[in-house]
């Protein structure tokens, strides 16, 4: 049980608290409700890009970084294709920092050509780092074009290209923080060892006067169904070969959800769900074999990956993720391997309780979705799954003319492991 | 009402006490040492089961591995597939861990569920047995994922630079794919023997660890777990740092190298380790270091960079590592030598100074989340062979650490000439 107080600012802010006496330390957490899927499509990588600048500076406070270090706090952000979510911890004596912090840069950006410059290149070692210098690290880049035809889930958040990087402008950059960074569109959670009252006056202090902006209204288009099969296939200089299935879902606010989560839960987690134990160990079919799903607002996707073992063919390892498919499809889950997940969902729940940072943070994005308390319930949704429920999703899910396969190949034409090891030797 | 100043920083306060939640201690009747940590709160548990490696052997050296990772692969009496399942079932979490000092076991779960999980734990540290067709398994899969990480720069890069300094050591290991194809069950039996036994192991439980739980725990532990008539071998063969200093790995087509440069270093158990956790935190230890704030937050030529020490029971190195645009490898060099040498030649501001004591001191203190982290503080002094002390002289270290001491320290430590270097990538 996450418990909370909540408030609203006149400007719109909405903000909550979670007191946490236990710990020496608080946090204060910020999400914007704008993501990737919220980029214009010549300006991919954006919302991301933004993110990093938004550590450049702000109108009266030159330097984000070192105030915040000084009085021992830490701070980090991430940028999905949903949200854009920045936090600090520090130690709770020094919690009016965060405020300040967080409130001038809510304001206005100081909007440094410098700034922008270098997160430019920054953001570009990044996309090279993370998405193309690393066997498979393009695979999203190539999936998300294959699933989404229409909604812009069909880019990843660094981006399209790295040309859309290399092309931001300053204008676009202030033009992104007017539309998407003000009041209206942010959820703050401050938690740990603060006191309600305390998190109020400090929010009425350092955000009141912030100006409530316009609001932001989301009118995305919407992914259409998919009736037909997809399939790509690509060869790279990588030691194995690598199988993705990947099936339009829908998104992380609809009913079958918790369902859906649950049958990818029975399909592969740990060493006792289906795919591990019957294609890894028994069948020896592959090295490893995943099944995931995207979480995503919107329609999201349901993915399997595996690599098959060498000498094994594409087809039949394709055939065999797809004959564990049928058998969701065919056979009701026994009610021993339903409750198993079951209780492990329970278990994550609670571990999980045990992180301020986490607690802070699903806080959030429950509230995002509608209703912060929602958090406190989700267990009892995922309990109320029946094996009828998950058979039901299977046959919505797994049709042929709803998968986007795609095969990466391995390009065996250059070996190059030889000589990491003779320069080792040397 | 007073007009609200932006630009002024709010007062703000020093972080005095640190308070370190230290354990209970009993010794099992067989020398299995238990350490304990009750936070009351969540019905949870963390239990591990922490052995020392065995002295590490060139010609099989993946035996401590190996061993460690095959714990869940079946015993006399239970298949690996059942292991999994009972786990699995009870929401649990069993987790098998490899580090250069020691391998270990971990279990979460959930306080209700101890009395139906700690059986399993018995089980595979007491009756392991290795089985050939999961060794075979392994071994194949093994060998298909070390494939994929050869061709990833930055895990090459570590392996070149932890062999170059460790030499043919457990610290140097950077096995090749065949070396999978030596291990036997045979040897892995008898590795297993050696090494998984109680006097050789040390718990640490942390959560709820009620009366109920230790006497679980102890019931289930101290019986039926017998030292073998050898007591295990866990001494390491010395170091033999390599005399070649410079290492490139040329990658075609590479958009980034992967750069790891470095020295054999001080380990905790040293006086001067805390002090040059601050000089280390002021040149790449933190997002406002001096490495971050010249080659990312400056020149752009990185996504990151920092500068780390490890500290291992018989070794220790200091390493700065990033990865960089392939056209700026050189520059990006440089750039790192020059920010070494600038410790070594100029006093670090007081402001500077004064800003990354404080950062450490919240960090430390924000380290401490939950119980699971005041028993991980606690497994770094005891396997350091350091008591509670250290953190006092820790944090005495950082409150009073001056510019003309960490200066002295970067001169009597730090020789960029002679510090090891590894590219991988383009140069």
């Amino acid at each position: 049980m996450v418990k909370f107080n909540r408030f609203t600012l006149d400007n719109g802010l909405r903000v909550i608290v979670h007191e946490d006496s236990t710990t020496p330390m608080a946090v204060l957490n910020i999400l914007y409700d704008v993501g990737a899927r919220d980029e214009d499509p010549e300006q991919t990588g954006f919302a991301h890009l933004f993110e990093h600048l938004m550590f450049g500076g702000s109108v009266n406070i030159p330097n984000y970084d070192g105030p915040l270090q000084r009085v021992g706090g830490e701070n980090n952000a991430f940028t999905s294709n949903d949200i854009t979510n920045y936090y600090i911890t520090l130690p709770s004596a020094n919690i009016e920092t965060a405020f300040w912090l967080e409130s001038d840069r809510m304001l206005s950006l100081a909007f440094s050509k410098k700034s922008l410059e270098v997160q430019r290149n920054v953001v570009i070692e990044e996309f090279k780092q993370r998405y193309l210098n690393q066997p498979y690290g393009d695979v999203w880049l190539k999936l998300r074009p294959l699933v989404y035809k229409q909604h812009p889930y069909r880019w990843a958040t660094i981006g399209k290209t790295i040309k859309h990087i290399e092309d931001a402008r300053i204008e676009d950059v202030k033009a992104f923080f007017k539309k998407h960074y003000n009041p209206q569109n942010a959820i703050m959670v401050v938690g740990g060892d603060v006191k309600t009252e305390q998190v109020k006056q400090l929010a009425e202090k350092w955000f009141g006067p912030i100006p409530a902006g316009e609001k932001y209204v989301r009118n995305l288009p919407v992914e259409a169904p998919q009736h037909e099969e997809r399939r790509e296939a690509v060869t790279a200089k990588v030691p194995l070969n690598d199988l993705y299935i990947a099936f339009q879902m829908e998104g992380r606010l609809d009913s079958s959800f918790h369902a859906v989560d649950l049958m990818s839960d029975i399909l592969s987690r740990g060493n006792s769900s289906r795919l591990y134990k019957r294609l890894v160990k028994d069948k020896q079919l592959f090295s490893e074999v995943h099944a995931y799903i995207t979480e995503s607002l919107d329609k999201g996707m349901f993915v399997m990956q595996g690599k098959p073992i060498e000498g094994v063919a594409i087809a039949d390892a394709e055939a065999a993720l797809w004959q564990e498919l049928e058998i969701l499809k065919q056979e009701e889950v026994p009610v021993d391997e339903l409750t198993k997940v079951k209780n492990k969902t329970e278990s994550i729940k609670a571990f999980s309780e045990m992180s301020l940072l986490d607690n802070a943070m699903n806080l959030a994005f429950y509230e995002l979705m509608g209703d912060a308390d929602n958090l406190n319930y989700e267990t009892d949704k995922y309990l109320a799954v029946t094996s009828a429920d998950i058979k039901e999703q299977a046959n919505k899910l797994f049709r042929k003319d709803n998968s986007s396969t795609l095969v990466y190949l391995a390009d065996k034409a250059e070996e190059v492991l030889e000589t990491e090891f003779s320069e080792l030797k040397n | 009402m007073t007009v609200l100043n932006r630009k002024q920083a709010p007062q703000f306060n020093g972080v005095e006490n640190i308070t370190l939640i230290k354990p209970e201690h009993i010794k099992l009747a067989n020398g299995c040492d238990v350490y304990s940590f009750n936070s009351g709160g969540q019905d949870l548990l963390r239990i591990e089961w922490i052995f020392n490696n065995l002295r590490f052997n060139v010609a099989k050296p993946l035996l401590n591995v190996a061993t460690n990772t095959m714990l869940t692969d079946g015993t006399t009496i239970t298949t690996a597939a059942q292991i999994a399942d009972h786990i699995d079932f009870y929401g649990a979490f069993l987790q098998v861990d490899y580090s250069y000092d020691h391998s270990q076991v971990t279990l979460y779960t959930l306080t209700k569920y101890l009395g139906s999980t700690l059986p399993v734990i018995k089980d595979i540290i007491t009756n392991s047995v290795f089985p050939q067709k999961e060794l075979d398994t392994f071994v194949r899969n093994q060998q298909q994922k070390l494939q994929v990480s050869l061709q990833k720069n930055d895990f090459v890069a570590r392996r070149i630079f932890n062999k170059a300094l460790n030499g043919d050591t457990i610290y140097g290991l950077a096995a090749q794919p065949e070396d999978f194809q030596s291990l036997t069950q045979e040897d892995l039996q008898a590795h297993f023997k050696e090494m998984y036994q109680p006097a050789n192991c040390t718990m640490v439980v942390a959560g709820k660890v009620s009366k109920e739980a230790m006497a679980l725990l102890t019931d289930t532990f101290e019986t039926g777990w017998e030292n073998q008539p050898a007591i295990a071998d866990i001494m390491q063969p010395v170091l033999e740092p390599s005399s070649e200093r410079f290492f490139y790995t040329e990658k075609p087509g590479a958009l980034q190298s992967a750069i790891r440069i470095g020295t054999p270093f001080i380990n905790r158990t040293h006086p001067d380790f805390p002090a040059m956790q601050v000089l280390n935190t002021v040149l790449g230890g933190y997002f406002g270091s001096r490495l971050m704030a010249n080659i990312r937050e400056d020149k752009g030529y990185t996504y990151g960079i920092g500068s780390g020490i490890s500290s291992f029971k018989q070794s220790g190195s200091f390493f700065i590592a990033s990865e960089v645009g392939a056209d700026v490898s050189h520059s990006a060099v440089n750039e790192i030598e020059k920010e070494v040498n600038l410790l070594k030649k100029d006093l670090i501001p007081h402001e500077e100074l004064s800003l990354v004591r404080n950062f450490m001191l919240g960090s430390l203190l924000g380290s401490l989340e939950n119980v699971f982290s005041h028993a991980d503080k606690f497994k770094n002094l005891y396997f350091a062979g350091l008591d509670y002390d250290y953190y006092d002289r820790y944090t005495a270290a950082v409150k009073s650490a001056t510019s003309e001491e960490l200066k002295a320290l970067a001169n009597k430590y730090w020789d960029f000439d002679n510090f090891y270097k590894v590219v991988v990538g383009k140069y």
